[in-house]
């Protein structure tokens, strides 16, 4: 692993960019993946308010998707969508990218593998990629 | 020039604070600094400074609050001895590391224990590893000078560390001296305004400070400080300069007294200067070659400095009032010893430990250092390199 | 050095030699001298055995030891003669100056100098203190003393300094300064020598 070097980066280990936990990607440390399925969602925002990792993305107050460059696929998200509307289901990660097998394994599905296949709304610029430094979002902001 | 005074070095030092007029100070009381607090406190209740004042329940939480005023942009001062040092202990390190341009006046006493009130600097150089710079004062005046000066090293952009500025307990911090002191507008005028790099309360740039920072940049950040500490010295030598133009007083790195062609050198730091200074005058006047180098600036060490000051030298003794308990003599010695290694020509070197927690250190005790230096020299070796001066064998 | 006057006042713990030292010491610094005023400072208990000093000089001072031999003593409380070796170090033709009754004969004899070349003055400082400020507080007449036997400054000087200190420091309490003042001029003049 080779950072910046000492004479780059900012003085007394101040971060002098605020909001910059958008740059480090936690979305790889995923094993499990929640799938949004769109009309099975009643828009309560419940798992809006309880991810612990602001990754369900909103539009004007409905949710559109899941930013999967920051889910860390907690499940909680699932856990918190009423039983009776079970709009989130998490799948294995490594099998996650068959998702017409898995929409054809829900009923009433819907068109899951289209919004699931968002692209983040995160604000990520296109160089930050999922790069993973192993490291603290904190210290010295996006290059961590 | 100033104003002559006669004023006692917890006053003189609290004088210095109210004419910085810093804007927040954070102090906890221990003898023999609780003068200080106390007449600031009362500065601060008669409405002379604008500083806002933070009473806490420790040292711990002084030095904290302290940190957090100074990276929300404040000028923050604190002022402590002994124990309530050892009690920031963790807190120094964080100051350090965080880049703040805090002073803070350490009235120099022994820790415990056994426990005890009076002098020695075991508090102090059991600190000079925690990236702070510190400056020795031998007198109320030096105190006085150091601490205006102080505020300006730390703040140079090519340094923001903090300083400490040890002087002796009781001897110089309760003991009443004449001192030229500036005019408010004198000193307002030199330390100027405080100009932080980053500030917790500007909400237009938002900064966080105190993150984690692990294996990938800890080290980075700790090169950075290793890396400011070698540009304090010019920093010093400038601040010094200017200093003089205001004050008539001269300040270097350290102080070289009948030193240029003297044979055989003590070195010391703080209020036994003067007393050591009197017995070089003595000796001078019998025609003996000696001499004396004051330390002023411990920390970062002016190496290269106090090489070519005493390289030339026949025998030098280093005098401590700590002791590092390393076997090898005391923090000042080890580091003067160390400083001579390159030389090509290298004296011969002695170790005095003295004063631990109180003990008079007086003329005799200074004569005796000088004549076991002569007796050294002319044996051509040293045969006992630690000693302890003034303990009752 | 030669030049410098060194002091050493005895007392005990609370009988203000401390206060004594400093207020003689921001006399003299007003006076243009060079001065250092200090107490050694033990365990601070009220009756206990005190030292206090002062060096004067028409020279910076530049020693930070404790005074070791004193041209002049105090002392502020005769029951430590005896007690306390007020004489130490003290160099052939210094002065002791005691507060008490006795004279400076008996004094003489009490403190077992008998043969030693020192001067020996006393003054009842106890009583002009009890007759002048209602308490026994002996430091402010021991300095009208001390001026008589040292001459460190002129004493109309000394006394209108005093009256200016005094009158800063008790502002609301104007029969204070009276007192202290009346209490120096007295042992000015009650002093005794042999």
């Amino acid at each position: 692993m080779i950072g910046r070097a000492w004479k780059e980066i900012p003085r007394g280990a101040v971060i002098p960019e605020p909001g910059n936990a958008h740059h480090y990607q936690t979305g790889d440390w995923r094993s499990f993946r929640p799938i949004w399925l769109k009309d099975r969602c009643i828009q309560c925002l419940r798992c809006w308010i309880m991810c612990p990792d602001s990754a369900i993305i909103t539009e004007d107050g409905k949710v559109v998707g899941i930013d999967y460059s920051h889910c860390k696929g907690c499940g909680i998200c699932a856990n918190e969508c009423p039983a009776k509307v079970d709009a989130i289901k998490m799948i294995k990660e490594d099998e996650a990218d068959d998702f017409d097998k898995i929409a054809s394994s829900i009923p009433d599905s819907g068109s899951v593998g289209e919004v699931n296949r968002t692209e983040p709304k995160t604000g990520l610029r296109a160089d930050e990629g999922h790069r993973r430094s192993g490291a603290n979002a904190g210290a010295v902001g996006r290059e961590a | 020039m100033g104003k002559r005074v006669a004023l006692t070095g917890n006053e003189a030092a609290a004088l210095a604070m109210k004419q910085i007029n810093p804007d927040v100070v954070a102090a906890y009381p221990i003898t023999p600094q609780t003068d200080i607090v106390q007449y600031f406190s009362s500065f601060v209740h008669d409405g002379k400074v604008k500083t806002e004042f933070v009473t806490v329940e420790s040292e711990h939480s002084a030095m904290s609050a302290t940190i957090g005023a100074s990276a929300a942009g404040a000028r923050a001062m604190t002022a402590t001895s002994s124990q309530g040092l050892a009690l920031m202990w963790e807190m120094l390190y964080i100051a350090s590391s965080y880049r703040l341009p805090i002073v803070m006046p350490v009235v120099n006493r022994a820790l415990s224990g056994p426990i005890n009130i009076h002098c020695d600097h075991s508090d102090t150089m059991g600190a000079r590893d925690s990236g702070w710079i510190q400056l020795y004062s031998e007198s109320a005046q030096e105190a006085y000078d150091n601490l205006i000066q102080a505020v300006r090293i730390a703040e140079h952009p090519d340094v923001r560390l903090p300083v400490m500025v040890c002087f002796d307990g009781f001897i110089t911090s309760h003991g009443l001296e004449n001192l030229e002191i500036l005019e408010d507008s004198e000193v307002s005028e030199f330390i100027g305004e405080f100009e932080p790099e980053y500030s917790l309360l500007d909400p237009e740039h938002p900064v966080t400070f105190g993150p984690l920072a692990l294996q990938n940049y800890y080290f980075e950040f700790k090169r950075q400080q290793a890396d400011a500490m070698t540009k304090v010295a010019a920093v010093v030598r400038r601040v010094g300069m200017e200093f003089e133009k205001v004050s008539g007083r001269h300040y270097e790195l350290f102080e070289e007294y009948r030193l240029g062609d003297a044979e055989m050198a003590m070195v010391v730091a703080n209020s036994t200067a003067g007393t050591a200074k009197e017995v070089v005058d003595e000796l001078r006047a019998q025609g003996k070659k000696v001499g004396l180098l004051k330390i002023r600036m411990f920390r970062p060490f002016p190496k290269e400095e106090i090489a070519a000051a005493l390289s030339s030298k026949q025998i030098v003794a280093v005098l401590d009032r700590a002791d590092t308990y390393s076997t090898m003599g005391g923090p000042i010695y080890n580091e003067v010893r160390s400083a001579l290694y390159d030389e090509k020509l290298r004296p011969l070197t002695m170790s005095y430990i003295y004063g631990l927690g109180g003990r008079d250190v007086g003329l005799d005790d200074i004569r005796k250092v000088f004549s076991d230096m002569e007796a050294s020299r002319t044996a051509g070796k040293v045969s006992e390199p630690i000693n302890y001066l003034g303990v009752h064998e | 050095m030669s030049q410098m006057l060194e002091i050493r006042w005895h007392a005990r713990g609370g009988q203000g030699a401390k206060t004594a030292a400093i207020l003689l010491a921001e006399a003299a610094a007003k006076a243009g001298k060079y001065i250092q005023g200090f107490p050694e400072y033990g365990p601070e208990r009220m009756g206990a055995p005190m030292l206090a000093f002062n060096r004067i000089s028409d020279e910076a001072i530049r020693v930070h030891c404790h005074v070791t031999n004193p041209r002049v003593v105090v002392i502020l409380d005769p029951t430590l003669a005896g007690k306390v070796d007020v004489a130490e170090g003290v160099p052939d033709g210094g002065i002791i100056l005691v507060n008490t009754s006795e004279s400076p004969a008996r004094m003489r004899s009490l403190l077992k100098l008998e043969g030693r070349p020192l001067q020996i003055y006393t003054v009842d400082a106890s009583k002009i203190a009890l007759e002048t400020l209602g308490r026994d507080i002996p430091n402010t007449p021991m300095m009208g003393a001390l001026m008589r036997v040292t001459k460190i400054m002129d004493y109309d000087y000394f006394l209108n300094l005093m009256k200016g200190e005094l009158e800063h420091k008790f502002k609301s309490r104007p029969e204070v300064v009276e007192g202290n003042i009346k209490a120096i001029s007295r042992a000015y003049e009650e002093v005794r020598g042999e």
